[in-house]
């Protein structure tokens, strides 16, 4: 048990100091640190407030004895995933290297012996010549046995004593079984009836390489399944640009604090999570959100770990950092994801929990059939069928057929902005046969904005757009923003306003220039007597397209019209087409008026839509849905959907980039986009049909390898398998899935 | 060849009994502690006792650098954890009503039991 020791015995510690700031305090945390027992060097480093530690004490005692000095700290020594990754890398290439030099071995010994058998003699051993020679053949497949093969006899044998056959129990009772039988006809022919006095010695030399090949070709091959994964992981910055006291210091990112200023220069990546105080940019979000545009950033704006700065310099203050930030959960949460298992694998996983010890008792009953009722040589037939049934029968390509196949999927949803929960939310999405759509902040953009300005003759579009947004500009009202903005974008400077008062559920009304300014709907006018008769029909057929009109007087003449709406986003129309092309049954559901809804289904193609809906109308309407056997989906913006998403077979909750909350929804779309719904159903699609075809494959395989392999075709066609074309089978089987599985990767988003 | 025969029919029983029916040595924690090396296509030990509605802490060493042992998962716990070569990976295991839940590794060739009792 070396590692124990390795693990136990001097490690390294490092601490993030918060409060000291001087010189002495370095003296005085290093004096401590070194009392505690255990503890062989401590040393300090101001600059960046950590403290290294060597030796075997607990970190516990380390943070206590800092603490006693009246300092906060911390353990940096939570390896970064990054670290962790590279570390298994390195650990899987030299398991890689060591598969390889196996094979080389193994096939070494077993080639020169299989084309001796097929070509040059036979492996017959009936003189003492031959019991020598074939002898020292033994030997040698004795050393590689223990060599490239060490690792199955030791695993076999380990696992049957804890109750728990793997594969590695029948490639060593398999191999092990052919050089025991091999090695009796070389010590004790004469036990043996002639014709069977035959060695076996180049199959288990041979199953040993295959086997090893397929294990090193299937590391090469997982590799390139958890590439999305990598990738996100490579989007970690190691080291940032930190202002303390003044100075810029390179710092590493495991020993930035929240509240430090960091300065990101064009082209840096935005090291941990935090808000723009300086500055201004536009940031790439793409690698997060799966927006393709980059977004502008200036003071107040929250900027994201991972993603890269274009343009222009800032200065942002940390707010999340470590596992807090908003990468790290999504890496977190697509780990957690890719290792999740859909319903549909826990057949193969009950199966697998009995597969090896029947494939042990089927091996048994192979052999007992031979030799009651096979043709002689009975014994070395039914020797080599057992053999070849332990050897093909192969748990890992049933075992690997859901992970493989889940791992590529959840990953490349991920490169797409799309984060799946767990195994039953990736399942159902591909089933979804209806799909919910919340209207606002969903198929719209949830924020309202100036969609139509109609002045009365002789009143220009600015001047009412002025009065409007100078008489807003004291609102607190949604539609506020809508007109303020507006008169931004259109550069108008707003005037002062006097007298301002709110009428609730009317409008608003204030003096701008000594004259009496009202603004608000067909209500307000006529409460103080404004004829409006000459717009009233432009102001009906805005309603009816949705709409919200209203109405601007000026000292008692009517000024105008200005209606505010929630546009629509742009790419809705396409992706709601993509949906109803899937077969998909779209229903839009909103608490807005029938005119409202009606206008914006008609717009983006939804011919189903419920208005004026209360939140547990939402719920009733998901259940109703459910009645009727469908699988449905429910999309949201994840906060006031709750109870809606939680009903429906699937959550989505669609975000405003990287802002959205992760933990509301079964799938999270990080894209302000339906296409990312779209894009979920398509990946969940493809990876299930993944799956299937992998089980399909792994079942077929065993289902018809096992028998053929016990020599079920011998009596009709007098065909036996060849014990070492099992084996290159079982070899190929997993390496199959695992390729299979790597076909995903080809899968793209449509955009 | 009766004598083969029934040896035969023995070794399949002894399989089935052995793998199935039979209750392997259970490793009780040891103050809520327990550590588990990953080698060799098991995890020792494999079946695990821990007393019901206390928490306790699995020590998982991997000792195995094959691509399997990369990961052990409790599914009915929602738990999972990466493990890294030669080192030792601690999973806090909340407090649990009494029952068994298994732990795997991705493709179940690593098997264990988690009693609660």
């Amino acid at each position: 048990m070396n590692s124990h020791t390795q693990i136990s015995n001097s490690k390294q510690i490092q601490l993030r100091i918060d409060g000291a700031s001087c010189a002495s305090c370095v003296a005085k945390i290093e004096t401590a640190l070194s009392a505690v027992s255990g503890v062989e060097i401590a040393q300090m480093n101001l600059a960046d407030r950590v403290a290294t530690v060597s030796g075997s004490a607990e970190t516990k005692q380390l943070v206590r004895a800092v603490e006693a000095l009246g300092y906060t700290a911390h353990s940096l020594e939570n390896t970064s995933t990054q670290q962790l990754m590279t570390d298994n890398e390195v650990a899987d290439r030299a398991h890689y290297r060591q598969l390889v030099i196996n094979t080389v071995v193994a096939l070494g010994l077993g080639i020169p012996l299989m084309i001796y058998g097929m070509f040059i003699g036979e492996m017959t051993v009936n003189t003492t010549g031959e019991r020598v020679g074939w002898g020292l053949v033994g030997i040698a497949t004795l050393s590689v046995m223990a060599s490239a093969g060490r690792h199955f006899y030791i695993g076999g044998w380990k696992s049957i004593w804890t109750h728990t056959a793997n594969m590695d129990t029948l490639i060593a009772l398999g191999t092990g079984a052919a050089w025991l039988y091999s090695m009796l006809v070389v010590f004790a022919p004469h036990w043996l009836p002639e014709l069977a006095r035959h060695v076996y010695f180049e199959a288990t030399a041979m199953i040993i390489g295959l086997i090893n090949l397929g294990l090193a070709l299937e590391i090469k091959a997982r590799g390139r399944t958890s590439e999305s994964i990598k990738r996100l992981i490579g989007l970690q910055s190691r080291s940032a640009r930190v202002i303390r006291n003044g100075q810029e210091i390179d710092l590493p990112i495991e020993h930035i604090v929240t509240e430090d200023e960091i300065r990101v220069r064009p082209g840096d990546k935005i090291p941990v999570d935090g808000v723009v105080i300086e500055g201004q940019t536009s940031i790439d979000e793409s690698m997060l959100t799966g927006e393709p545009m980059p977004v502008s950033k200036q003071a107040q704006d929250p900027v994201s770990a991972g993603t890269l700065n274009t343009i222009g310099t800032i200065v942002f203050r940390a707010t999340r950092i470590g596992q807090d930030t908003k990468l790290a959960q999504i890496i977190e949460m697509v780990k957690h994801a890719q290792n999740a298992k859909p319903p549909i694998g826990r057949l193969a996983d009950k199966i697998a929990a009995y597969f090896v010890p029947t494939i042990m008792i089927i091996a048994v009953f192979t052999a007992l059939m031979w030799l009651n009722f096979g043709p002689s040589p009975r014994i070395a037939f039914a020797m080599v069928c057992a053999m070849t049934v332990l050897i093909i029968a192969c748990p890992c390509a049933l075992g690997l057929a859901t992970p493989m196949s889940v791992m590529v999927g959840v990953g490349k949803a991920a490169e797409a902005g799309v984060l799946i929960r767990n195994g039953e939310a990736l399942q159902s999405a591909s089933q979804i046969t209806a799909m919910v759509l919340d209207k606002t902040g969903t198929i719209t953009k949830g924020k309202p904005a100036v969609s139509d300005i109609v002045p009365v003759s002789g009143v220009n579009e600015e001047s009412l757009l002025v009065l409007a947004a100078s008489l807003e500009a004291g609102s607190e009202h949604p539609l506020a923003s809508a007109l303020t903005s507006a008169a931004q974008t259109a550069q108008l400077a707003s005037e002062p306003v006097t007298e301002f008062a709110a009428v609730i559920g009317h409008g608003i009304t204030g003096t701008i220039a000594d004259q009496r300014v009202l603004f608000g709907n067909q209500k307000l006018m006529q409460d103080h007597q404004i004829d409006i008769n000459s717009q009233l029909a432009d102001a009906q057929a805005l309603a009816k397209a949705g709409k919200t009109p209203m109405f601007l007087a000026k000292d008692g003449a009517l000024q105008g019209i200005i209606a505010v709406a929630d546009p629509i986003k742009t790419d809705s129309i396409a992706a709601i087409k993509r949906l109803k092309d899937e077969g998909i049954r779209v229903i839009m559901l909103t608490g807005d008026n029938r005119a409202t809804a009606a206008a914006v289904a008609a717009e983006v193609g939804v011919d189903e839509f419920m208005a004026e809906v209360l939140p547990e109308d939402k719920l009733a309407k998901i259940r109703a849905l459910q009645a009727e056997n469908h699988v449905v989906g429910m999309t949201g913006d994840g906060i006031n959907d709750a109870p809606a998403l939680a009903q429906a077979n699937v959550g989505f909750a669609i975000g405003t980039g990287t802002d959205v909350a992760i933990e509301s929804a079964d799938i999270t779309l990080m894209r302000d986009s339906l296409h990312g719904l779209a894009d979920a159903i398509a990946v969940s699609k493809a990876t299930l049909r993944n799956i299937k075809q992998n089980l399909f494959g792994a079942f077929i395989y065993n289902t018809a390898g096992v028998p053929i392999a016990a020599g079920i075709l011998y009596p009709l066609t007098g065909v036996l398998l060849n014990p070492i074309i099992a084996g290159g089978a079982m070899a190929l089987s997993s390496v199959t899935v695992v390729l299979n599985a790597g076909r995903l990767r080809w899968f793209h988003t449509q955009s | 060849m009766l004598f083969i025969n029934v040896i035969g029919i023995g070794l399949m029983v002894l399989i089935a009994w052995w793998f199935w029916w039979r209750t392997p040595t259970v490793h009780s924690s040891q103050e809520g502690k327990v550590q588990i090396r990953v080698a060799n296509g098991s995890y020792t030990p494999a079946h695990i006792r821990v007393p019901a509605h206390q928490p306790v802490t699995l020590t998982f060493v991997r000792d195995d650098a094959s691509p399997c042992a990369d990961r052990v998962l409790f599914p009915d716990l929602d738990i999972q954890s990466n493990l890294a070569v030669q080192q030792a990976t601690s999973i806090e295991i909340p407090p649990l009503t009494p029952g068994e839940y298994t732990f795997h590794c991705q493709m179940q060739m690593y098997r264990g039991i988690l009693s609660v009792e």
